[in-house]
Parts: structure tokens; C-alpha cells; sequence
């Protein structure tokens, strides 16, 4: 309604899409600042949940809503599971762990509260009368994206596909157990297992990429 | 909306996850804390698309690719982690200095790991030096 009256909105007038962005923000912030300073080292896995997913609601306040649930399939679905199964399999002790923080994290706070200072002054001054128009077409609609992402994104759509059964190998040749050389087992019947191994690795992993 | 918001909240959870990488001791938290970098990247990508209205929605296409590339990176990672403890049975990133400078006379290899190491462990590093 006032979005062509009012040229420059001013921060005594804010939306109501902006009170939500900051409230979420916050929460987004707090939900960080857990993650990187709680002592229980599950718990903050599960404090990652809460900023990864109030990070997918700004998106969604930003108008990109195919990132939102990416980012809600992915981070929260995926990433977060993978890191609660890599603190389960080095026996990551559950409750308070005293020895969670390094003995530098004076010098950390000092680099952390610096780099934020400067970065806050300069993207402030810089974006002082900056604002983003959210009305319109939507700019992250799904049909958007996915037009411009098959359109003119498309090599690099597919590098990306071959960069992740790149990782996917590194990570099955990394986390396989080694079985020592070939020539050493081989008499035994029980040398077939390890032969076998990657063959059997091979379907599961072309499965998973696609 | 003011784009000093989203701005401003992506320095903010860039350096909490700054401070992370560098206080935590748990090679998972690490991790952990890198994820957090790269998402106030993403909210930097998507919110400045927004902005700029762009038509090849370059931020938009560059977040959907930073998300896989944090997914890869995320599963090698977690990968490099797992076997670094099976070798030295422990994840702490302060622990892991066989590759630093000694430090002073009669400490070639640092305190490198001196409890709860496994015998297997053990004879992995014997192997490691030699080698």
C-alpha cells in the first residue's frame, strides 16, 4: 500500500516483517552464541538445530522459499544428524564436559568481538539507506529459482554433482577400514570378504548420490 | 526492510562462528562452528539477491551451491575426524600437534596424547614416525 508513498521508510516505522526478522534474529543469535559456548557437547548440536532452523525462517522472510526448505532438508535433516553421529562415534561424553573450551578462548573472545565491531561499523555505515523492496513478484519462488538454476546455472549444476560423488568416494576410501595389502589374506577363504567390500560399496554409494 | 538486518546478522553469526573455531577444543564443534560461518554467508547471498533483484538469481543459485558444498564438506570432514580418532583415540584438536615445531629441549613430539591411547594406537604412531 505505502510502498510507492513512501520512499525511504525510516527505522522509526518498521514493518512488521522487520519485527519478525529481528525477533528471529535474535533468537537465531542466541541459539549461536549456545552452540559455540555450552559445555554439553550434544546440546549444542541441538542449539545448531535452533539457529539452522530459525536461519531457514529468514529466509522464508526474505522471500526465497525453495532456500528456506533446503535449508530445512539439508541442515537440519541431514547436516545436524551426521555431526550428532560423529560425536556418538567418538565416544563424546554425554553431560558436562569441563575441558569443551580451549585454553586460548580469552584470545578467541578478543579476535571474535574485534572482527565484529569492525564488520558491524563497516557494513552499517555502508548499508545505511540501503532497503529491500519485498513486495512484487517473489524473487526465490521454487519456479524462479529452478528456471534460473537449469537455464543458466547448469554447468556448474553439474560440476556440483560430480565435486559430491567426488566427496562421497574420499569419505567411503577415508572411513574404510584398511584391510592391509591383497597378497597377505589371499590364501584364506575368508580373503573374499575384503574383495568384495567395494564392490558392495560401489551400488550403495551411486544409489545415494542420485 | 532495512538491509542493514540481515547484514548485520550475518556479521554477528560469522563471528560467533569465528569465536567457535577458534575456543573449541572438539574437532565436531569445530565443524560445528564452520557450519555457522558458512550459513551467515548463505543469509549474505540470499539477502543481497533480494536486493539487487538480479535476474540470473546469482546469490540464490551460489547459496544452493555453498548448502552442497557444506554438505561434502561437512561428510569429509566428519570422515578425516573419525579416523583421527580411531589412530590417536581422541578428537581434541590441541592434542593433535605431531606435525608442530617442538617446542622446548626433550620434547621432540609434544604431549601427544599420553592417556587412554590404545596399544594399536600407539603402534599406528611408531609406524607413523618411522615411515
Amino acid at each position: 500500500m505505502n510502498v510507492s508513498a513512501a520512499a525511504h521508510p525510516g527505522f522509526l516505522s518498521p514493518t512488521g516483517v522487520e519485527i519478525t526478522f529481528v525477533l528471529i534474529g535474535l533468537a537465531t543469535l542466541g541459539a549461536a552464541l549456545l552452540t559455540v559456548t555450552t559445555r554439553q557437547l550434544v546440546h549444542a548440536a541441538l542449539w545448531l538445530v535452533v539457529a539452522l532452523g530459525g536461519l531457514a525462517v529468514e529466509y522464508l522472510l526474505l522471500t526465497a522459499e525453495f532456500i528456506a526448505w533446503v535449508q530445512v532438508l539439508i541442515y537440519v535433516g541431514s547436516v545436524v544428524v551426521l555431526l550428532l553421529f560423529g560425536l556418538m562415534l567418538t565416544k563424546a561424553p554425554i553431560g558436562r564436559s569441563p575441558d569443551a573450551d580451549s585454553e586460548n578462548r580469552l584470545v578467541a573472545l578478543g579476535v571474535g568481538v574485534a572482527a565484529a565491531a569492525a564488520l558491524v561499523w563497516v557494513v552499517v555505515d555502508a548499508f545505511r539507506t540501503t532497503w529491500i523492496n519485498l513486495h512484487g513478484v517473489a524473487q526465490g519462488s521454487s519456479r524462479a529459482t529452478g528456471e534460473s538454476l537449469f537455464r543458466h546455472w547448469v554447468l556448474p549444476f553439474e560440476a556440483l554433482s560430480v565435486l559430491l560423488l567426488a566427496a562421497l568416494v574420499g569419505a567411503i576410501v577415508l572411513s574404510r577400514r584398511d584391510t592391509g595389502s591383497p597378497g597377505s589374506a589371499a590364501p584364506s577363504p575368508a580373503g573374499a570378504t575384503p574383495a568384495a567390500t567395494p564392490a558392495a560399496d560401489a551400488p550403495a554409494a551411486g544409489k545415494e548420490h542420485s | 526492510m532495512h538491509l542493514a538486518y540481515p547484514a548485520v546478522l550475518a556479521v554477528l553469526l560469522f563471528c560467533v562462528g569465528l569465536y567457535g573455531v577458534l575456543a573449541r577444543r572438539n574437532a565436531i564443534l569445530v565443524l560445528m562452528s564452520v557450519e555457522l560461518m558458512l550459513n551467515a554467508v548463505n543469509l549474505n547471498l540470499v539477502a543481497f539477491d533480494v536486493w539487487l533483484r538480479d535476474s540470473l538469481h546469482a546469490g540464490q543459485a551460489l547459496t544452493l551451491f555453498t548448502i552442497t558444498i557444506a554438505a561434502a564438506e561437512i561428510g569429509l570432514g566428519l570422515a578425516i575426524v573419525l579416523l583421527v580418532f580411531r589412530n590417536r583415540g581422541s578428537s581434541d584438536v590441541d592434542r593433535l600437534t605431531g606435525l608442530a615445531e617442538p617446542h622446548g629441549p626433550g620434547t621432540p613430539h609434544g604431549p601427544d596424547a599420553p592417556d587412554a591411547t590404545p596399544a594399536a594406537a600407539a603402534d599406528d604412531e611408531k609406524a607413523e614416525a618411522t615411515a
